[in-house]
């Protein structure tokens, strides 16, 4: 039964690989990564590691794959046509050359190794190994320092993240400030306060039925420099 | 099954992964299959836990995990912040670091 089980997981954890690798469209190679990913799930819970299997299932089938789907989504298809063309053709030899060295490579160092265990099915283990209370209590003890730098590391990603993918320039952008509701519920020609400190006037109801003269946007403010405003339109 | 296999399998996902770098182009697809290559990784380190009969293997592997959401969260961050100032979304031609 083990075997039997093995092997689908096996050849299906393969077979997601090459799909990942060999496909053309990147939604299609993030669906064949799911299917890799819960063959994995599927090898780990054969290796009596439930809570990594879980973890896996749920964590990165899950919400790390949803997060890819949206980028891809967002960036990907537009792009499809530009990368029919593969790689050149000796790079693409090289690679694959050095592909099949490493994996012999590797084949030499385990079928070679010295370790009499590895060709066992491993010694017989307590109900429970692999369970969250065994890994909660080896993970806040012994490996206390690697779960806070793991935390931290965390951290750092998400807040990089939001400062890699923000808008340049802050929300000065005069559609992103306009917000509240009050400001499409006032009849035309009434303004707010901070409109007219400002000097400038006009709901965005205001702005089309007045005259076309006095409709221009707002000076730019004295941190958003012309060279940002430049870089805003570009990024349009 | 013995411990060969999984260490058979991950070398072989390991390869699969490391040949996707070297040949894709489209820097999401590279993304990929670097998680591929972390996978393989901790396929091993499980496959070993077993083997000693101990759980410190699986925590390497949860660190593991860990590591590749951030690499991803970084990753597809540049993606975005590259698509947005409308530079070629390709790894061949993004060439400087310079912005």
């Amino acid at each position: 039964m083990t075997e039997v089980l093995f092997f689908i997981a096996a050849i299906g954890a393969i077979a997601g690989a090459a799909g990942v690798v060999s496909l053309q469209n990147p939604f299609y190679s993030v669906l064949a990564l799911v299917f890799h990913l819960l063959s994995l799930a599927a090898l780990f819970l054969l290796l009596q590691a439930q809570f990594v299997a879980a973890a896996q299932f749920v964590v990165y089938a899950g919400a790390v794959m949803v997060l890819y789907v949206f980028v891809v989504a967002y960036v990907g298809a537009a792009e499809a046509a530009h990368f029919k063309s593969p790689v050149g053709g000796g790079q693409r030899t090289l690679a694959i050359g050095f592909a099949l060295a490493l994996f012999v490579e590797l084949c030499i160092a385990v079928l070679g190794s010295g370790l009499d265990a590895i060709g066992t099915d491993g010694p017989t283990v307590a109900f429970g190994f692999g369970g969250p209370e065994q890994l909660g209590r080896a993970l806040l003890t012994r490996f206390l320092v690697a779960f806070e730098v793991a935390s931290y590391l965390l951290l750092i990603a998400a807040v990089g993240a939001v400062v890699l993918a923000r808008r340049r320039g802050g929300i000065h952008d005069e559609e992103e400030t306009r917000v509240s509701a009050m400001a499409f519920l006032r009849p035309p020609g009434v303004g707010t306060m901070a409109e007219a400190v400002e000097g400038r006037t006009g709901t965005p109801v205001h702005r089309e039925l007045g005259p076309p003269g006095d409709a221009g946007a707002p000076a730019p403010t004295a941190g958003d420099g012309a060279g940002t405003a430049a870089e805003r339109e570009r990024v349009r | 099954m013995s411990i060969n296999w999984y260490l058979m399998v991950s070398a072989l996902v390991f390869c699969v992964g490391a040949a996707g770098v070297l040949t894709r182009r489209n820097p999401l697809v590279v993304l990929l299959c670097l998680e591929l290559m972390l996978n393989a990784a901790n396929i091993a380190l499980i496959a070993f836990s077993r083997m000693w009969g101990n759980v410190d293997g699986q925590i390497f592997a949860i660190i593991v995990m860990v590591v590749a959401a951030c690499e991803v969260c970084i990753g597809l961050g540049l993606v975005v912040a590259i698509y947005r100032r409308r530079l070629p979304i390709d790894v061949d031609e993004l060439r400087e670091l310079q912005g």
